[in-house]
């Protein structure tokens, strides 16, 4: 039977994490950060990963993780989004870790779970769960090639990649150069990886754990797209019961009043699409459709939130000092994250046998 | 008697009771519902003596799983839903001893329908500009006006009622709350045929009806104050529906769709696809309320699901119409009816698209659940209130 709401355990470890967000991720700071060049924040990444030992959630205990689900791993995430923490969570302590999972690669796995390592899947972040991607070539056992679009590579310590014989490799960072790209999204840049030779070792077949590792991308993802549209609504209904114009706040305008209560629904919709995919990940039961329907359903909603946040907050959101640009830039990357929503409706089509004509 | 603790299994043990000392196959089906209600088994969290045994209200699904199991027959909770969601609530919250010793019994058992005559011709989203009077004389109130949208008004033995009583306050403290005989003589029920070519609901015209002072509810001028009672029980109706997936409107056009190939474009697709997830969301926000209502933490969130209701089954039963093509050209009876029960799996898909636009007026208008949101849940300013120091008598109309 799903559970759509938040047990107290939940609750406790969301105010933990924003508790650390507070003192850690200041949105003056976030722009500070992404400013210098270096957007990933390890005075963040160590208290988070290391210290409360969350990259580990998904980690069976014996393998020095929490063994704790999905459930728990998306309220963090909606914690981070709330923040737009420039923190590879969604990224190492989700997709690759994923992917390790579906391979049983205890020797990673291990070195993931405290947090000391962080590892990125080499496959573009655009990837839908159920679409091809590109693979390095194996030539003589070593791996050759370019893959672009890779998330959180910079800050990376180990990649996984995956190659034209089917296999996905563990490839450390020093074998490999890394180079950013400019990306839209400042608080989850992309690289490219270029492999000139580089050696790995085969963890395991690359399908399967690249499904997965996507798909659990795809269906937390809405959890972070969640907490940034819970943002982006709170935000904007604060300041528009202290903005005045004409004599009045300009939250008492009808026209106002009634786009921010369509936004809330959405995002009370959302709130349990996100729940329900995490979940039936938790409880690998309807996992597929939830995902496509938390995913096809997450991203329109978080983009719509934050361009309303934009629109509402008039000229000081089109600033660059406003973090408002943040959160849009965020929202916008993540519509095509894991696939868009028209990419998860068309699996949809398939799972629940609505056919194309 | 051996079930005594008003636990699960208490209340397990006093329905097992209730169906050994009256057997559904060998017992009359009104016989059966009074000795239920007397045995405190109609709704469990009402008062002893009045159908209930003060138990908490969610173990009143361990007597109905009871009972289903036993194949006892219910009260059609559906044909008598105002009694049910709406009268019985605020009767048993300001009715006098008398009153509810009077009313709930039958009104419980179905042998009395009752129906609600709140809203007029000249107040809508504006319920409590209500323009229907009653004037005291001697022990009696004497009542004359205009109700309408009124369902079952032809079938009712009893109307709650709200209605004037002092023009000179304004418009919140001049209403005083009723129940009316709706077998009166100066009760006049009217069909009133609406554009799916049914009469749903009807008009009622109020001539001189005589209402004994003792079948007022709650103090004089304080009728708003019970109607909200009533009108807060209705939304919590509206939105606690449980549904399996594709158990909505999207339920139909979704077996048309796979039936139906030849029907299928491009464009129809992608609009049937958006439609199938935001109803999958909507069914799953509505899973999640209940768990919150069950989980004993009520949130505000029950507040948008009328409005997403509302939304979805007008765009999903508009698609279904254009996906019919040649058939949605078509209509499958304008014949004028008076149903029983709202069915909107029983007709067709224009059937459907023409009564789904009453989903966003009926039980409070989309725009006004919108101003509620924004005001009660966002806690934005609320909208100028130019009435509210007004004499009812003096404002514009």
């Amino acid at each position: 039977m799903t559970d759509l709401l938040y047990s107290e355990e939940e609750e406790a470890l969301r105010a933990a994490v924003r508790d650390l967000l507070t003192d850690h991720c200041d949105p003056a700071d976030v722009i500070a950060r992404v400013e210098s060049g270096a957007a990933h924040d390890p005075a963040l990444w160590k208290p988070l990963a290391e210290g409360m030992g969350l990259a580990g959630l998904l980690i069976p205990e014996e393998l020095g993780g929490q063994g704790a689900t999905h459930r728990e791993a998306a309220v963090v995430l909606e914690e981070l989004g709330r923040a737009v923490a420039p923190v590879p969570y969604l990224t190492s302590a989700v997709v690759a870790t994923e992917a390790l999972l579906a391979c049983a690669d205890e020797e990673l796995l291990g070195r993931l779970a405290p947090g000391r390592t962080r590892a990125a899947l080499a496959v573009g972040l655009h990837t839908a769960p159920d679409a091809g991607f590109p693979a390095a070539r194996l030539e003589d056992g070593a791996l050759h090639g370019e893959l672009t679009g890779i998330a959180d590579a910079a800050t990376a310590d180990v990649l996984l990649v995956p190659a034209d014989d089917g296999g996905l490799y563990a490839v450390t960072a020093d074998a490999v150069t890394v180079t950013g790209q400019v990306s839209l999204d400042l608080t989850r840049p992309l690289a490219t990886v270029r492999l000139d030779g580089a050696s790995g070792r085969r963890v395991g077949d690359a399908g399967p754990a690249v499904h997965r590792a996507l798909r659990a991308g795809a269906a937390l993802l809405a959890s972070e797209q969640l907490g940034l549209a819970d943002w982006t609504l709170t935000e904007t209904v604060r300041y528009l019961r202290e903005r005045k114009q004409f004599n009045r706040p300009v939250g008492g305008f009808q026209a106002l009043k009634h786009r921010l209560a369509q936004l809330w629904l959405e995002v009370v919709n959302l709130r349990a699409a996100a729940r329900a995919a995490a979940d039936a990940l938790a409880r690998d039961e309807d996992a597929d459709v939830t995902t496509a329907v938390a995913q096809a359903f997450a991203s329109p909603v978080a983009v719509h939130a934050a361009e309303e946040a934009l629109q509402l907050h008039g000229g000081i959101g089109m600033t660059w000092e406003h973090p408002v640009h943040l959160y849009l830039k965020r929202a916008k990357a993540d519509s095509i994250a894991y696939g868009t929503a028209g990419a998860h409706r068309e699996t949809l089509a398939g799972l629940v046998d609505l056919q194309a004509p | 008697m051996t079930g005594t603790s008003l636990d699960a299994a208490g209340l397990r043990g006093r329905t097992r009771e209730l169906l050994a000392a009256h057997p559904p196959a060998d017992t009359d089906r009104l016989a059966f519902l009074q000795a239920r209600f007397d045995a405190g088994l109609a709704w469990v969290h009402y008062p002893e003596g009045l159908g209930g045994l003060g138990a908490p209200r969610s173990l009143q699904a361990v007597v109905d799983a009871e009972l289903e199991a036993a194949g006892a027959p219910d009260n059609d909770p559906r044909r008598i839903g105002i009694g049910l969601g709406m009268a019985a609530p605020t009767i048993l919250r300001y009715g006098t001893e008398e009153q509810k010793r009077r009313f709930l019994r039958p009104l419980w058992t179905g042998e009395e329908v009752w129906c609600q005559l709140f809203s007029e011709p000249g107040a809508g989203s504006d319920l409590a500009a209500l323009g229907t009077r009653a004037v005291r004389e001697g022990d009696e109130w004497v009542v004359n006006g205009q109700k309408v949208w009124t369902s079952s008004a032809h079938l009712a033995r009893w109307a709650i009622l709200i209605a004037r009583t002092d023009p000179d306050v304004p418009k919140h403290a001049g209403i005083t709350y009723f129940l009316c005989d709706m077998t009166d003589p100066g009760v006049e029920v009217r069909p009133l045929r609406q554009i799916t070519g049914e009469a749903e609901f009807n008009e009622v015209f109020l001539t001189d009806v005589r209402i004994p002072d003792s079948r007022r509810l709650g103090e004089i001028g304080d009728g708003w104050r019970v109607a909200q009672t009533t009108l807060n029980n209705e939304r919590v109706a509206i939105g606690g529906m449980r549904l399996p997936r594709e158990g909505g409107m999207i339920g139909p056009v979704s077996k048309t769709w796979r039936e139906r190939p030849e029907l299928r474009t491009h464009d129809l697709h992608q609009r049937l696809l958006k439609l199938w997830v935001e109803a999958e969301v909507s069914r799953l926000a509505a899973e999640r309320l209940r768990q919150q209502l069950v989980a004993g933490q009520p949130g505000p969130e029950g507040a948008g699901m009328k409005l997403a209701f509302a939304r979805l089954n007008q765009e999903i039963s508009g698609l279904e119409v254009e996906l019919r093509g040649e058939e949605g050209l078509l209509y499958d009876d304008w014949t004028m009816r008076r149903p029983e029960l709202v069915d909107f799996t029983g007709r067709d898909a224009g059937y459907r698209y023409l009564r789904s636009k009453g989903n966003s007026i009926e039980g409070g208008t989309s725009e006004v659940l919108l101003n509620i949101v924004a005001e009660r849940v966002l806690g934005l300013p609320a909208e100028p209130r130019t009435d509210k120091d007004v004499a009812w008598k003096d404002l514009a109309r």
